[in-house]
C-alpha cells in the first residue's frame, strides 16, 4: 500500500477530511523552508504538497508566483527540491509528499531520470499544472512504474465527458480546482464545490481534495466537512511574504507559518465532529 | 494539390503535434475551452461565409492585397539578385498582425464570446486586436510588459485611443512572455464569455495553426504576386522570426515548392554568444512553455531566460512549434541578425528606399542585406517588411544617440 493509500485510509477510518499545506521548496530559502516542512506533520499537515519553482507559472496567481520566484532567486533547482524530499523521509516515512509544479522543469531533466530520482527521494505523486491527461503519457509511466501517483486536476469547467478522460490513468487521489480562475484570488462558493464533489465521488471511488481559493480555517473547514482533503497555498506563501517583507527572523518566520498551519489543520480536524 | 502525406504542408494532426513539438500543455480549467475553440475553428474553416466576410474586410478595411514593391535602388545597392518587399506595412493598422486579429474576432462572434483579451510585446499586436474589437464593438483588454510600455509609448497610446484597456503586466521579465502568462491567466478566470486573441504562431493548439492559416495571404500573395512580374517563384523567401506568425504565414505557402529556399532571421540582440538574445531556434533547446513543445531559452535547470532584442516584437524566449518542425526538417535555414545589424538596415532602407520599416523587419532585412551580394541578379528575393517603423523611432533615435 502507498503513503498516499495508506494515509486516505487512516483518515477514513477516522472520518476526518486531510490537511493539506502547500509550501514552495526553497521558499524564501533552502534551510528556512525545510524547517517548515520538517515542522508541518506535527502541526497536523496529512499530506504535503510541496511546489517546485518554475519561472513561469501560469496557472498561479501573484501569492505562488513571487513564492517560486523568492525560491528561484535564493538558488532552488529541482535537484535541490528533491534532495529537500529525501531530507524530508530520513524522519518521516508516512507523511505523503506531492510535488507540485510546471512540466518544463521535468522535461528539461528527463522524465525518466525525474521518476526515478524522485522516486528514490520518496515523492509520492506528482502534479504537473500543465501536463493534461493527453500528454501527461511520457511522464505518468515512468512515474508509476517507480511508485509515483499522478495527481489529475479536475476543473468547474470539466464536464461529464471530459471528466472520463481525467480519469482514466488518475492514481492516489484527485485534485479539484475549487474556481475557475488561477490560485489565491477569487472565493470558492461551497454549496457548487460541494455539487461537484457529489459528482466526482459518483464517478471514482479516489479520494478527492479540494484547493484554490481556501484562505481561513473557517473556509477550510466548510471544505472539509465533504471534501477528502483540503489544500492551503496562497494564503501560506504570502503569508511567508509579508514576513520576508517585515524582515522577520528565520525562527519568527517558521513560528508564524507552522502555528498558521496548526490553526487550519485544527478547523479541517474538527469539521465533521 | 500535392499529395498529402508528401507535403510539408499537412500538419499538425488532429492534437496538435507538428512531429514532436505543439501540443496543447495548458491547466485543467482551459482544456475544455481550448477543445471547444478547435471545433469552432474547423466549423468556421469549412464555412463559405466565414470566409467571404473575412475576405470582405481583408479587402476594404484592411487594404489588401498589399503590394510586393520591387526595391530598385535596394538591389542596386546590394548589387547582387533583386528584392521585392512584401508591403505588410502597409496594412490598416501598419503591420501584419491585423490579418490573424480579424480572422480570430470573427470566430469570437461566431462562439458567442464577449469580451476580448490579447498579449502584446511591441504593442503591434495589441494595436491590431484594439482596432477590430473596437471595428467589432466588443470591450478589450491588452496585457503589456511594464518594460514594453515604456518602449513603445505611442503603440500605448494608440490602444487607448482605440477604447481598449492596456494592462501593464510587473511581473519577470516584464516583457512580451509575462504578458503572454498574464492573459492566460485572465482567460483561466473569465474562460465563460472571453476570446484570448493570441498574435503569434505560438501558444497551445489550435492557436500555432489557427495564427499560420490566417497569416498565409501573405505567402499567397506573394506567390500569385512575384508569378506576374517575375513569371517565376521567388529563389528565396525570407522573414523575421519572433513568436514567429509573419514568417509561418510567407514561408507555408512554399513549403513545398523545392526549388524556393526559406530563411528564417532571428533577434541576436546583442549577439547570440551573450545572455542578451532571442535567437531561440539558434540557441534554445525544446521545451514546454504557454502551451506547445518548441524551442525555448532556457537554463540548466530548466527555468525560462529573459530575452533580449533592441526590437520589442522579437524579444520573446519562445518560437511557434511549427517552426521548431522546420528546422529540425532542415525545410527552413533560421539566421540571426544582431541589434546592431538590425539598426544599419533600418536606416539603410529609410535611406535609399523612403521606407522606414519596423526593427523586427529590419532584421529580416539585415539577412538580405547579407545574401542579396552573394546570390546572381536575375535571382529573386522576396522580404516581408512585416510592419512599418514609425512606433520605432524613439528606440531607433536612443540606439543612433539622437535625442528627440
Amino acid at each position: 500500500m502507498s503513503r498516499i493509500e495508506a494515509r486516505f485510509a487512516e483518515l477514513k477510518k477516522q472520518n476526518r477530511a486531510a490537511f493539506v499545506p502547500f509550501i514552495t521548496a526553497g521558499d524564501p530559502d533552502a534551510e528556512t523552508s525545510f524547517a517548515i516542512m520538517e515542522k508541518l506533520p506535527a502541526m497536523g499537515a496529512d499530506l504535503i504538497e510541496l511546489g517546485a519553482p518554475f519561472s513561469d507559472p501560469m496557472a498561479d496567481g501573484p501569492a505562488v508566483q513571487a513564492a517560486s520566484l523568492r525560491a528561484l532567486k535564493s538558488g532552488a533547482t529541482m535537484h535541490k527540491t528533491l534532495e529537500m524530499v529525501r531530507r524530508f523521509r530520513k524522519t518521516d516515512q508516512k507523511t505523503p509528499v506531492i510535488l507540485m509544479g510546471y512540466y518544463n522543469p521535468i522535461h528539461h531533466y528527463g522524465t525518466a531520470k525525474f521518476a526515478r530520482d524522485a522516486g528514490a527521494a520518496g515523492v509520492d505523486g506528482l502534479i504537473t499544472v500543465d501536463l493534461p491527461p493527453e500528454e501527461d503519457e511520457v511522464l505518468r509511466v515512468p512515474a508509476n512504474a517507480h511508485g509515483i501517483d499522478i495527481v489529475r486536476l479536475l476543473a468547474p469547467t470539466t464536464n461529464d465527458h471530459r471528466l472520463k478522460t481525467v480519469l482514466r490513468g488518475a492514481s492516489g487521489f484527485l485534485y479539484y480546482v475549487s474556481v475557475a480562475g488561477v490560485t489565491g484570488t477569487k472565493t470558492f462558493d461551497a454549496s457548487e464545490v460541494e455539487a461537484a464533489l457529489r459528482r466526482i465521488h459518483a464517478a471514482s471511488p479516489l479520494p478527492c481534495c479540494v484547493g484554490f481559493g481556501i484562505r481561513t480555517p473557517e473556509q477550510a473547514g466548510q471544505i472539509a466537512r465533504f471534501a477528502d482533503g483540503a489544500v492551503v497555498g496562497s494564503a501560506i506563501v504570502s503569508r511567508i511574504a509579508a514576513l520576508c517583507a517585515n524582515g522577520a527572523k528565520p525562527a519568527e518566520l517558521i513560528k508564524d507559518i507552522t502555528d498558521f498551519c496548526k490553526s487550519l489543520a485544527d478547523s479541517v480536524h474538527a469539521a465533521r465532529r | 494539390m500535392n499529395d498529402r502525406s508528401n507535403s510539408l504542408r499537412s500538419g499538425p494532426d488532429p492534437d496538435g503535434h507538428f512531429g514532436a513539438y505543439g501540443g496543447r500543455f495548458v491547466a485543467e480549467t482551459l482544456m475544455p475551452l481550448v477543445l471547444d475553440l478547435e471545433k469552432a475553428y474547423e466549423d468556421a474553416k469549412n464555412d463559405p461565409k466565414f470566409h467571404a466576410e473575412l475576405n470582405g474586410l481583408l479587402k476594404d478595411y484592411v487594404g489588401r492585397p498589399n503590394p510586393l514593391y520591387y526595391a530598385e535602388r535596394l538591389t542596386q545597392h546590394l548589387g547582387g539578385a533583386k528584392i521585392y518587399l512584401k508591403r505588410e506595412d502597409l496594412n490598416h493598422t501598419g503591420a501584419h498582425k491585423i490579418n490573424n486579429c480579424l480572422g480570430q474576432i470573427l470566430l469570437a462572434l461566431r462562439m458567442g464570446k464577449t469580451r476580448i483579451i490579447a498579449e502584446t510585446g511591441a504593442g503591434q499586436h495589441g494595436v491590431a486586436t484594439a482596432t477590430v474589437a473596437a471595428r467589432f464593438g466588443l470591450p478589450c483588454i491588452v496585457y503589456m510588459g511594464e518594460v514594453d510600455i515604456e518602449r513603445q509609448k505611442p503603440n500605448v497610446f494608440r490602444m487607448n485611443l482605440l477604447g481598449a484597456e492596456v494592462r501593464g503586466v510587473s511581473s519577470g521579465s516584464r516583457t512580451l512572455k509575462d504578458a503572454m502568462n498574464e492573459a492566460i491567466r485572465d482567460w483561466v478566470a473569465n474562460v465563460h464569455d472571453t476570446f484570448y486573441i493570441i498574435g503569434s504562431a505560438a501558444g497551445m493548439h489550435p492557436y500555432p495553426m489557427m495564427v499560420r492559416d490566417f497569416q498565409c495571404v501573405i505567402g499567397d500573395e506573394i506567390k500569385a504576386q512575384m508569378l506576374a512580374v517575375e513569371n517565376k517563384l521567388p529563389d528565396l523567401v525570407v522573414a523575421c522570426v519572433g513568436g514567429g506568425s509573419n514568417a509561418i504565414g510567407t514561408f507555408h505557402p512554399f513549403l513545398d515548392d523545392s526549388s524556393v529556399e526559406i530563411h528564417g532571421v532571428e533577434a541576436a540582440g546583442e549577439g547570440v554568444n551573450t545572455h542578451r538574445q532571442a535567437a531561440t531556434l539558434t540557441k534554445g533547446t525544446p521545451g514546454v512553455l504557454h502551451g506547445s513543445r518548441s524551442y525555448l531559452l532556457q537554463d540548466n535547470d530548466g527555468q525560462i531566460e529573459e530575452a533580449h532584442s533592441i526590437s520589442a516584437g522579437l524579444d520573446y524566449p519562445g518560437v511557434g512549434p511549427e517552426h521548431s518542425w522546420l528546422k529540425d526538417q532542415g525545410r527552413v535555414k533560421y539566421f540571426s541578425a544582431t541589434d546592431k545589424e538590425a539598426m544599419e538596415a533600418f536606416t539603410t532602407l529609410s535611406k535609399v528606399e523612403g521606407i522606414i520599416p519596423a526593427l523586427e523587419s529590419a532584421h529580416a532585412l539585415a539577412h538580405v542585406m547579407r545574401i542579396a551580394p552573394t546570390m546572381p541578379k536575375d535571382a529573386a528575393i522576396a522580404v516581408t517588411l512585416s510592419g512599418r517603423g514609425d512606433k520605432d523611432v524613439f528606440t531607433a533615435a536612443a540606439a543612433l544617440g539622437v535625442k528627440i
